[in-house]
């Protein structure tokens, strides 16, 4: 049944096939292709036919490969600009968050805790249409009375990181708050008896000892928004981010270069992810 | 504490309390009551004025609630597989494996679902298509003769969909099991009882609040899919979320729009709140 108790062979074993297989189907898809973004093929499909960087390297005129596509690069730059823009609002908001609820009293604690909560149990959808309906009537009241015309209120770049951050900045309070409860206050009594000031205090005992869980969060806001599809759909102007580009590619029929955009993008988010489980291993072991 | 120290205490106070509250009350409060409001307004230009046409046409347009209803049903199957695929496996890396193991079968698991949904939906769709890689298998193989289109119906969806969401109902499950005290499960094997009533009276009980947090998030999240029905579905597979998209960038209709966004949400929060109330638990506690 478990480790400490005798376990028949055949349990054993039925258990071990059962979660292979169930890797096998995690896997399979991601697998699968990246290595088609090998295949020297118009198509990303099999019979095999031989190894080619042509995805990849290729300047075209035939196949263009990433680096010379030109309208992926670009979606790759905004989604690069717009999850560190979105990773570095998250964190200084949700710092700020994360100080208020672990260390001030105040009244409507509570109901602003389960505000902080909300966008947990928002469809991301939802987020994307209401943003585009308050940003859109915010927009025409500014421009029928003041004249004002806005334009990042417009389905724009800063429009997507706007809808982006209003969820993301929820998941950086959840993990920093997590640290600051673990937090001696002592330590910040004994500062501020030795004559440091509340700022001070923050800045030389508290945010030090936040370091790992705020760099933590950051990297995981960085991937949240890098894919975020459902929120940026609504909100997306002239410059697509990489999902949405690769969306509309995908639906119109594909081509081998979306498979070696997955291979980077698989690889790339591997060694963050690898790098924030050891960042969290390290934190374990303090 | 001195005067200055109080007086910069309230300082810090206010710097921390102000970015919070204008994420929370600029893009949080103010655009939801916003949708509720488009929702309630008649898009007319000739009938400006509040209305409650946004809703009745769903009421009245079958194909509206039928799709609502569809996919409120379907996300329902899909949590369910998901809750009986993850249970074992949850159960596998907390209690059978070396314990050496199950951190890296942990990282093993989180690993796909960083990478954006998009890709995993388009290997999906390189495996499964007529021309995938799946058919070209059983073709070599001479199981089948002609190839068969595996992709746009609504079985194929709901795996894609129980896939995207595989991982938010493990995580929960596995850091509850974890938690489970192996000497209630000696004691039971001892006393002679069968694995079927060990798993009934033991571990699925203890389990209840990893089994509610991961049912509320992967409920959801299918729910609000857009993606994988929209990619993996068929023609008759419209997902509610579609329809949305549809009214709002196809018809350029923002009231209609907004009224079924607020039924989504509607929906959505229910049956938070049903989870939540079901179990006894507090959304704080799911959340952390």
């Amino acid at each position: 049944m478990i480790r400490s108790l005798p376990n028949g062979r055949p349990y054993i074993w039925s258990f071990n096939l059962f979660v292979l297989l169930y890797f096998v189907f995690l896997f399979a898809p991601l697998v699968v292709t990246c290595v088609l973004a090998f295949n020297n093929s118009d198509f990303p499909s099999l019979p095999w036919h031989g190894f080619s960087l042509d995805w990849f390297l290729s300047p075209g005129p035939d196949r263009v490969g990433v680096f010379h596509d030109s309208q992926n690069l670009r979606a790759i730059v905004t989604s690069v600009e717009t999850a560190v823009c979105v990773s570095a609002l998250s964190v200084l908001v949700g710092t700020c968050a994360s100080f208020l609820f672990e260390q001030e009293e105040f009244r409507f604690k509570g109901a602003l805790y389960m505000l902080m909560l909300a966008p947990l149990v928002i469809p991301g959808v939802i987020l994307g249409i209401s943003q585009l309906l308050a940003a859109n009537s915010v927009g025409a009241f500014l421009e029928d009375t003041v004249g004002w015309d806005v334009e990042w209120l417009r389905p724009s770049f800063w429009l997507v990181v706007i809808g982006q951050f209003s969820f993301i900045a929820t998941f950086v309070t959840l993990v920093v708050s997590a640290r600051l409860r673990k937090f001696d206050r002592s330590l910040e009594e004994a500062a501020l008896n030795l004559g440091a000031n509340r700022f001070e205090v923050i800045r030389y005992i508290t945010l030090p000892f936040l370091r790992p869980a705020i760099v933590g969060a950051a990297a995981v806001s960085f991937l949240m928004s890098f894919e975020n599809f459902n929120t940026t759909l609504f909100l997306v102007g002239s410059e697509p981010t990489l999902p949405i580009n690769l969306y509309l590619q995908v639906r119109d029929g594909s081509t081998p270069v979306i498979n070696s955009i997955s291979f980077l993008l698989i690889v790339g988010t591997s060694i963050l992810v690898l790098f924030n489980v050891y960042l969290g291993r390290k934190d374990g072991e303090r | 504490m001195s005067a200055s120290g109080m007086k910069q205490s309230r300082l810090a106070f206010w710097l921390f309390l102000a970015p919070v509250l204008g994420w929370l009350l600029l893009l949080i409060v103010l655009p939801h009551l916003d949708m509720l409001y488009m929702s309630l307004r008649s898009g007319s230009f000739s009938h400006p004025g509040w209305t409650l046409t946004n809703y009745q046409a769903f009421f009245e347009e079958p194909i509206y609630w039928l799709t609502f209803a569809r996919t409120a049903g379907y996300a329902v199957i899909t949590t369910a597989i998901t809750l009986v695929l993850g249970l074992p496996v949850a159960f596998y890396i907390a209690k059978v494996v070396r314990p050496g193991l199950s951190g890296a079968l942990m990282v093993l698991l989180l690993l796909p679902f960083w990478v954006s949904e998009l890709v995993r939906v388009y290997g999906w769709m390189i495996l499964l298509r007529e021309s995938g890689v799946i058919n070209f298998f059983l073709l070599r193989l001479g199981i089948i003769d002609t190839p068969i289109e595996m992709l746009y119906n609504d079985a194929t969806m709901i795996m894609g969909l129980v896939y995207t969401s595989m991982l938010f109902m493990v995580v929960p499950l596995v850091s509850v099991m974890e938690s489970l005290d192996d000497s209630l499960v000696e004691a039971a094997y001892d006393l002679g009882a069968s694995r079927l009533c060990i798993w009934r009276t033991i571990i699925i009980p203890h389990s209840k609040p990893g089994i509610t947090s991961g049912c509320i998030v992967v409920f959801m999240l299918s729910l609000g899919n857009y993606l994988t029905p929209n990619l993996m579905g068929g023609k008759n597979s419209l997902w509610f979320t579609e329809q949305i998209y549809n009214q709002f960038i196809a018809s350029f209709n923002w009231n209609q729009g907004s009224a079924f966004g607020f039924l989504l949400l509607a929906l959505s929060s229910v049956i938070v709140w049903a989870g939540l109330k079901l179990t006894r638990q507090k959304l704080g506690e799911v959340a952390s």
